[in-house]
């Protein structure tokens, strides 16, 4: 390798590390799609929390999980909006076909080929943090990190490593045949999820602090969130959505919702290309299941974020 | 919808007070109302709204306006069936409603500790009012009515500061289908997947969280 290139490589690693210093992903998609259950077989049982020792290992794994379900309040440092964990993670990241803890953990490192490097566990967790919650990840050897590590560490004791396990991810829903229907999603919304999450989506609170989790606007997930993309949106609601009552919202009325949901603006996507909805559109949501980021929806480009 | 709908609140609260009879939150509570089937209030749920644990009569004070309005209506429709509520709430007015809601949200409530998700959970009803039984699609209670069961918003009332009797009682009144107006049915399909004993245990489990500062 000649020098120049050498030089120029260098420059080129320099310049982009500067660029997006705070940016520990390329993209939080999941990895490929879960292996289905056989009929009678059961999922994946993670431990019982009864069954941690009292030590500090246990102390850990505790601290872990009161970050996952509190994370406002345990991790407030690292979260830029009103979520929790939890409130994608159903039952504090143990439950079957809500992306739980114990089908991610064995599965790192992974060499992902949409970024083209390893991601650890520590840095997928990060990409939570500066999407999910549009915050700043916090560092791979902090404490928070620690103990979310080692909460998922012991949620999957037992289970084998790199292998997908059933129920890993939100099951895949079949889109509409007609494609889906923001309008259709808008009565949705108001018959099943307004209670909840509010006329307008903006969640409520109990005293200052969110109960049920914003679905857009300045305090939800941003553009870059797996959430944002309305096929895993649509998956997620049919599975948990109203809580309580998953699989009762049909498949075609769960995209609807989805899309309705995913209509409305949200806080910019961190990776923004240089100050171009247009060019981050191209580079990072074109390919990226189905989104309406950069698109126009009721004569308004949505993706143009929000503080 | 929320926006537009306080300012009418505040012209009809305006235009309200403007009026010589308008209906007195305070009175009613102490009094009754012009109808005389309309008891006072404070026969049954005392002087300060707290409650008559023994009897089952559930604490009024802090509770959001909202929610009171919606179970008044309630009463009267029949939606939830209750043979001391019903006529006391068919004899109310519109406006008596809407004037007692508004007493009992103002009125002062103690205040609870806001134990939340995060927090150790030991026994059934701690567990289930923590960490949910999500084998049976029944999620944590603290998930929808707050940290401590404080309660949020209109819909999703307080838990804390309710006695044994009265939560029991409202769980089962879901289980057997003579309380069935909760949105969705959101209440009542978790209350049907309780067993006896869960009933009793959270019941304790919130009630247990009562009178832990003094009042505000």
């Amino acid at each position: 390798m000649n020098t120049q290139l050498m030089l120029g490589l260098l420059a080129m690693a320099v310049g982009g590390s500067l660029h997006a210093a705070d940016i520990k992903m390329d993209d939080q998609s999941q990895l490929t799609q879960q292996s289905t259950k056989a009929a009678g077989e059961q999922y994946f049982q993670p431990p019982k929390e009864s069954e941690l020792p009292a030590n500090a290992f246990g102390e850990l794994v505790q601290q872990g999980r009161a970050i996952f379900v509190d994370t406002q309040k345990y991790a407030a440092e690292y979260v830029g909006n009103g979520m929790n964990c939890t409130n994608c993670h159903i039952e504090q990241g143990r439950k079957a076909n809500s992306a739980p803890l114990w089908g991610a953990y064995p599965m790192y490192p992974a060499y992902r080929k949409k970024n083209d490097k390893v991601n650890s566990y520590a840095e997928r967790v990060q990409g939570c943090f500066q999407f999910s919650m549009n915050g700043k990840p916090p560092a791979a050897d902090s404490h928070v990190m620690n103990a979310l590590t080692a909460y998922s560490y012991w949620l999957s004791t037992g289970a084998p490593t790199g292998q997908e396990l059933p129920g890993r991810a939100y099951p895949e829903i079949p889109q509409p045949k007609g494609g889906f229907d923001i309008a259709k999603g808008k009565q949705v919304y108001a018959e099943q999820c307004s209670i909840c999450h509010g006329d307008n989506g903006q969640g409520q609170k109990a005293g200052d602090r969110y109960v049920f989790p914003p679905l857009w606007g300045k305090d939800s997930f941003n553009w870059g969130a797996g959430m944002h993309r309305i096929n895993t949106a649509a998956a997620f609601i049919k599975e948990s959505m109203p809580l309580g009552k998953g699989g009762s919202l049909s498949d075609d009325d769960a995209w609807h919702v989805a899309a309705y949901m995913n209509s409305h603006e949200r806080p910019q996507d961190p990776r923004l290309v240089e100050g171009s909805v247009e060019k981050t559109r191209v580079r990072y949501h074109a390919n990226d299941g189905v989104n309406l980021y950069g698109q126009e929806v009721e004569g308004v480009v949505l993706g143009q974020g929000i503080k | 919808m929320k926006f537009t709908r306080w300012p009418l609140a505040g012209v009809t609260a305006l235009l309200v007070t403007m009026q010589a009879q308008a209906a007195d939150g305070q009175k009613i509570y102490a009094q009754g109302g012009a109808n005389p089937a309309a008891m006072a209030c404070g026969t049954c749920h005392g002087a300060d709204a707290m409650g008559m644990a023994a009897a089952g009569f559930p604490r009024l004070a802090g509770i959001n306006a909202g929610y009171t309005r919606k179970q008044l209506a309630d009463f009267r429709s029949g939606a939830r069936a209750n043979p001391i509520m019903q006529p006391i709430a068919a004899s109310l007015s519109d406006d008596e409603i809407q004037a007692i809601a508004a007493t009992l949200e103002a009125m002062p409530a103690p205040s609870y500790a806001a134990v939340g998700r995060a927090e150790k959970a030991e026994g059934v009803g701690a567990t289930l009012a923590l960490r949910g039984a999500w084998g049976r699609n029944i999620p944590e209670c603290v998930a929808c009515h707050g940290p401590g069961g404080l309660g949020v918003g209109e819909s999703f009332p307080p838990l804390a500061g309710q006695s044994v009797q009265y939560l029991s009682g409202q769980l089962n009144a879901w289980r057997q289908g003579t309380r069935k107006n909760d949105p969705n049915d959101l209440m009542g399909h978790i209350a049907r997947s309780m067993s006896d004993a869960e009933v009793q245990a959270v019941s304790e489990y919130f009630a247990s969280l009562a009178h832990k500062g003094a009042s505000q």
